[in-house]
């Protein structure tokens, strides 16, 4: 039995580059200079058990390759995923097909996850009989049905025999949900879940999925670009920039008191339905660059509103514990680094 | 200021499909005021682009404008011929879609879009007239001079519909109807362009129809609201009236069910049912087997709108007379 106080997943030094594909002449002209995009660049985080961890941050950020690599679908160019200790990579493919069980996914398109030619039933009976084929077919159709009535398809009977096209949106995410639960696995990858639900549909599937979490003991890594979600389901968030992990801490900790000021920028530019809101930080400059070459010393710094010429595109920040908190983390060489004297709002204000 | 600018009157749309006739805007109307930017809010499928393509008669078969008016420049907007529409579309008129990529000709220089584009409307103008506006629209619009020979792959998705916008400033259009133009762009990217549109508003006394979902977008940009739902206008108010005192009952749940970053909500609340389909709508009021309010009249007969503040109104049985106003008792499945 592992350790239950021990984290479920637990990430180190993750690195995944992608080298960049070039023209035949361009090899030619530019022999040995291979380029990469540094999709995730240095990534280390854990999640516990029964948690839920929000991966938040901007299109490019690398929120979905971090994804991909814990559930081993992409091979990491570094670092190590350890899932209760076992290291991934040191499993041989039967090894990892049998650890695949633990480990299921929720992408955000359902149509796109779905085999249209396969009813809700046989859909959901698939990871079953692969993965665990003791099971006879009488009683893998007693726990898909199971699994439906737990995902709010009642009556249950009724929608095994549909076709995918034959049910709504949002009954077909609760489908690839279901399906990610009837191997009974510990962690679920949920990548931009409720993106493509209707808006009133969208509160539906949250509301689920923070319900199955509870009743079936899930430990969740949410993947989201929309803050305001990340923040009601989420126990505690990491926000990425260009590949890094830039803030992580409760959710908390990091709504309440945004340290980085990329993370300040992000939270006061979700937009609140309230038209008396007014912005609380200012616009950083410009756009996400391009990751082939990322900024030098911290990635922010060119569009950073508190940037220091000769410290922030100098020196590489890391995450260190922000003053006063017990968990968050923020790599800022003004706000939690060895420059805090020269910040311009000093951190003993904010707090 | 408050002089309509665009006035729509029991406009239907139709479409034909293998399924029947889906009426996907039915019997709205509307005023759209001089400078002011309206938002345009609703869920997928419930007509607002179909609406906003309408407005400019860029409806394509199987789809058509089955009836009703559209009041622009004094003059009947069905009334014109396809040329005389022509004319005013991009030149008066002007549609920014979600995807600036496909509106985009990735063979063509940014700079040659919007000479072009100056060049074909207004046939007296040089080329070179023609690109020096161009190089101040574009420095207007926060696009540097020394990008505007850039093609459209080298521009990131907001500077793509930065260009969409200088497009369609170029040819001083006096009302603009931007369908989703911040959904593919990250928030921060997305409030700078949200900016960008305020402050366009306000120097160029523009009218700007802002079509989304996202009712945070809304709220933060626009100055009145119009609501649809399945095909049908439900609610539309100042932007603050709104806000501060929803009316409909749809309207009402879309508000409570949209997670808020500045909420420390503990559960959402969660609207039964999704949207219907068009095709076999509801009768009567299309919101009613999803309202929480629904009495018997809902069930029978389409409700008016009412006005319900100085600058309100809501399509909602709640808010007018009926002598049949008793609960609906629901025969739960």
């Amino acid at each position: 039995m592992p350790d239950p106080t021990m984290p479920l997943l637990k990430v180190t030094g993750l690195r995944k580059w992608f080298p960049v594909q070039r023209g035949f002449l361009a090899n030619l002209l530019n022999r040995g200079r291979q380029e990469h995009v540094r999709a995730v660049d240095g990534v280390s985080f854990e999640i516990r058990r029964n948690e839920v961890l929000g991966l938040a941050g901007e299109s490019g950020s690398g929120k979905s390759t971090v994804g991909r690599l814990v559930l081993r679908l992409l091979e990491p160019t570094e670092g190590t995923v350890e899932l209760d200790g076992i290291d991934l990579a040191s499993l041989d493919r039967e090894e990892l097909r049998k650890t695949r069980r633990r480990m299921q996914v929720v992408f955000q398109d359902p149509l796109a996850s779905l085999n249209p030619r396969m009813t809700v039933g046989e859909a959901i009976g698939h990871p079953a009989e692969i993965h665990i084929p003791s099971l006879s077919p009488a009683e893998r159709k007693a726990r898909v049905l199971e699994i439906l009535r737990a995902v709010g398809m009642t009556p249950p009977e009724f929608f095994y025999d549909k076709f995918p096209h034959q049910i709504s949106g949002g009954q077909r995410q609760r489908i690839v949900i279901a399906r990610a639960l009837i191997t009974r696995p510990d962690l679920i990858v949920a990548d931009e879940p409720i993106a493509m639900a209707d808006v009133s549909v969208q509160a539906l599937l949250l509301e689920l999925m923070a319900a199955l979490r509870d009743e079936f003991q899930l430990t969740y890594l949410f993947i989201t670009h929309d803050l305001a979600t990340a923040k009601y389901i989420c126990d505690r968030i990491a926000i990425m920039y260009l590949g890094e992990i830039v803030e992580i801490g409760t959710v908390d900790e990091v709504f309440n008191h945004p340290t980085h000021p990329y993370t300040q920028a992000l939270m006061s530019a979700v937009p609140v339905p309230d038209p008396r809101h007014r912005r609380t930080a200012p616009l950083p400059r410009g756009e996400i660059p391009n990751p082939i070459n990322p900024p030098s010393g911290c990635r922010f710094h060119p569009r950073c509103p508190i940037a220091q010429e000769g410290i922030c595109d100098v020196a590489h920040p890391e995450l260190r514990t922000v003053t006063g908190s017990s968990e968050q983390l923020a790599a800022c060489h003004l706000r939690t680094g060895d420059y805090q004297h020269l910040d311009p709002e000093k951190q003993s204000d904010r707090r | 200021m408050t002089e309509p600018v665009f006035s729509i009157r029991n406009l239907f749309v139709e479409y034909a499909t293998r399924d029947g006739d889906v009426v996907a805007v039915d019997d709205v109307s509307l005023d759209i005021r001089k400078g002011e930017i309206l938002g345009l809010v609703g869920e997928s499928g419930c007509g607002k682009t179909t609406l906003g393509k309408a407005m400019l008669r860029m409806i394509q078969p199987p789809g058509r404008i089955s009836g009703g008016e559209m009041w622009f420049g004094g003059r009947d907007l069905m009334t014109l011929t396809e040329r005389e529409m022509q004319t005013l579309r991009g030149r008066r008129l002007s549609m920014v879609f979600q995807d600036p990529m496909t509106s985009l000709n990735p063979l063509e220089k940014i700079v040659d879009h919007i000479v072009e584009t100056v060049m074909t409307h207004e046939p007296g103008v040089t080329e070179a007239a023609a690109r020096d506006r161009a190089k101040d629209l574009a420095t207007r619009l926060g696009i540097l001079e020394n990008r505007i020979d850039d093609y459209p792959h080298q521009f990131s998705g907001g500077m793509r519909q930065r260009v969409m916008i200088a497009l369609a400033l170029a040819l001083n259009a006096d009302v603009v109807i931007a369908d989703e133009p911040t959904t593919a762009l990250d928030v921060i990217v997305e409030a700078q362009f949200l900016d960008l549109l305020r402050e366009l508003r306000d120097e160029f006394n523009l009218t700007i129809v802002i079509i989304t979902h996202n009712i945070g977008v809304v709220a933060e940009v626009a100055d009145r609201v119009a609501v649809m739902y399945a095909g049908r206008m439900a609610e539309v108010g100042e932007v603050g009236e709104f806000f501060g005192d929803t009316r409909h009952p749809y309207s009402q749940g879309l508000l409570k069910s949209v997670p808020n970053i500045d909420m420390a909500e503990q559960h959402l609340y969660t609207m039964t049912g999704s949207p219907p389909s068009l095709l076999r709508p509801p009768p009567a009021c299309r919101f009613h087997p999803r309202c929480p309010h629904a009495m018997v009249c809902c069930t029978t007969e389409q409700p008016r709108f009412a006005e319900v503040g100085s600058d309100h109104s809501a399509a909602c049985w709640l808010y007018l007379e009926h002598p049949n106003k008793h609960p609906l008792e629901r025969v739960d499945a």
